[in-house]
């Protein structure tokens, strides 16, 4: 099958600092794919990369065959991202959140309403759909984006960190949904944790990152097999270590410190 | 166009929600009206200048022009805290497309708040002499808008956070109101603050909306237009491509 994502030689660096240190790996179309890592380890600029809202130093990246970095906007169509951050216009409704999207994502006017109505649904927030996503629990917020995610149709689904800080009845239910959806459309699902069984027991793949590198790509049970341990996360600090991470500000929050200093 | 309109919209669903916003930000030009017209009225008209509200009303209009205005642009600060601005940064959108809509909106806002204090000032006793020139005022109004929403803009992608607000209302758009002849005619100031004023924007605007309102002007009209339309097309340009550096 032919790789819907492909990313070769991914560096990013900022300043004097490298955050991500020539990455390469490839998902071939309908896998669910994680990244798993300590803090730090780069996760999140990788994504970044990806969904073209960072530059790469250097490297090339494919996404549905179209090159992200030559063709951001043509790019920007085929994937969906939840972030790790809530990206949600608090003023505004589930309703019109989803409205927005639909419109920056050209999705044909017939076609709005019934769409809007689908996802909200498929995500137990219709009949929330008229109040103000400031009145939502954070688990509310974040099927709010999974579903606004998937608003366009798209190919591929990127998610940081999805279900962190949230409780295990809304993180098993949004693992539900993304899964079921997998199995019926077939969508490419690219996600980043650091929960070990959360990898082991939904990504068909794993890539284990650390320090800017990926180490090892494989099964959970190639992973295991490889390292000869029991668990992943036995795996897991065989191939990273097991030294505490202060957690790091990440590359662009160094080059925002960077700017403070000159500015005040 | 369809992404120009979809954040053109809401700006104004965000304005007419805010309720508080909408009322909190009629006080200042209130204030000024009250204040002001009463305090230095008479002083004013002793001076030979004739009614002080006739004078000040299209000043307190270009006020609330100009502070809705600039707060609208620097709202993309906002978004970018609480994480909206990825949304839209992430679209398959041009960063022009965000920006204009941005701006139109932003402008737009500005400029219903402008129509509010005019509202205002005609309660304190402004009055407009020609009916027929209102639509010329209404156009000043909007590219004074149009020009601070952007300049807003522009300042919000080179600032990563609200720290340096303070520093833009004190030594931007505080300068640029006092200094603007909004309040005093410029005619006749000490020949430092002549050559100031007319290298602040608001000037021509206060200028252009005082003059097809009550048909007195420092610069004349033509010129008053010249420079808004100038200016916020540069703006806009500057603007944009600031915002297109703006990374998530």
């Amino acid at each position: 099958m032919e790789d819907i994502i492909n990313a070769q030689n991914l560096t990013k660096t900022f300043g004097s600092f490298t955050a991500v240190n020539n990455v390469s790996f490839n998902v071939p179309k309908g896998e669910i794919f994680a990244f798993l890592g300590p803090n730090g380890a780069g996760k999140t600029t990788t994504i970044k990369m990806l969904t073209t809202l960072l530059r790469p130093t250097a490297g090339t990246i494919r996404l549905n065959g179209i090159d992200a970095i030559a063709n951001p906007e043509k790019a920007r169509k085929t994937f969906g991202i939840v972030f790790q951050d809530p990206s949600l216009d608090d003023e505004l409704t589930a309703m019109e959140n989803m409205e927005f999207h639909a419109v920056l994502y050209k999705v044909p006017k017939r076609e709005l309403k019934e769409r809007v109505a689908k996802f909200l649904n498929f995500v137990e927030l219709w009949d929330r759909r008229n109040d103000l996503v400031k009145t939502f629990s954070g688990g509310m917020k974040r099927r709010l984006e999974i579903a606004r995610g998937l608003l366009h149709k798209p190919e591929i689904l990127f998610l940081d960190e999805p279900t962190q800080g949230l409780d295990p009845q809304t993180r098993n239910k949004i693992w539900e949904y993304l899964q079921n959806l997998n199995k019926e459309t077939k969508i490419t699902v690219f996600f980043t944790t650091h929960y070990m069984e959360e990898a082991q027991q939904i990504a068909q793949r794993i890539a284990i990152m650390d320090r800017g590198k990926i180490i090892e790509v494989g099964t959970a049970a190639t992973l295991m097999e490889q390292t000869k341990t029991k668990s992943l996360e036995e795996a897991f600090l065989k191939l990273t270590g097991t030294a505490i991470r202060d957690e790091e500000a990440s590359g662009i929050d160094k080059l925002r410190g960077h700017g403070r200093m000159w500015r005040s | 166009m369809s992404a120009i309109y979809i954040l053109w919209k809401r700006e104004l669903i965000r304005y007419f929600r805010s309720r508080a916003r909408l009322v909190g930000s009629l006080g200042q030009p209130l204030l000024f009206l009250v204040a002001l017209g009463f305090g230095l009225g008479p002083v004013f008209q002793k001076a030979g200048q004739g009614n002080y509200f006739q004078f000040l009303g299209p000043g307190v209009v270009c006020m609330g022009i100009l502070f809705t205005g600039v707060f609208a642009g620097i709202q993309v600060i906002w978004d970018r805290q609480f994480g909206f601005l990825k949304e839209t940064l992430v679209a398959p959108v041009s960063r022009f497309e965000i920006m204009f809509g941005k701006a139109l909106g932003g402008a737009t806002v500005a400029f219903l708040q402008g129509c509010f204090v005019l509202v205002l000032s005609m309660i304190f006793g402004f009055r407009v002499q020609n009916i027929l020139m209102i639509p010329l005022a209404l156009a000043a109004m909007f590219l004074i808008a149009l020009f601070f929403t952007g300049l807003g803009i522009s300042i919000a992608s080179v600032l990563e956070d609200m720290q340096g607000f303070q520093l833009i209302m004190n030594f931007v758009v505080q300068p640029v109101f006092f200094l603007s002849g909004a309040l005093f005619p410029l005619a006749g100031v000490v020949s430092a603050l002549s050559v100031i004023s007319s290298f602040d924007p608001l000037s021509y605007g206060v200028d252009a909306v005082r003059g097809s309102l009550t048909g007195v002007t420092h610069f004349g009209l033509v010129t008053d237009f010249a420079v808004l339309i100038i200016l916020s097309s540069l703006v806009l340009a500057i603007g944009s491509y600031l915002f297109s550096k703006v990374e998530a």
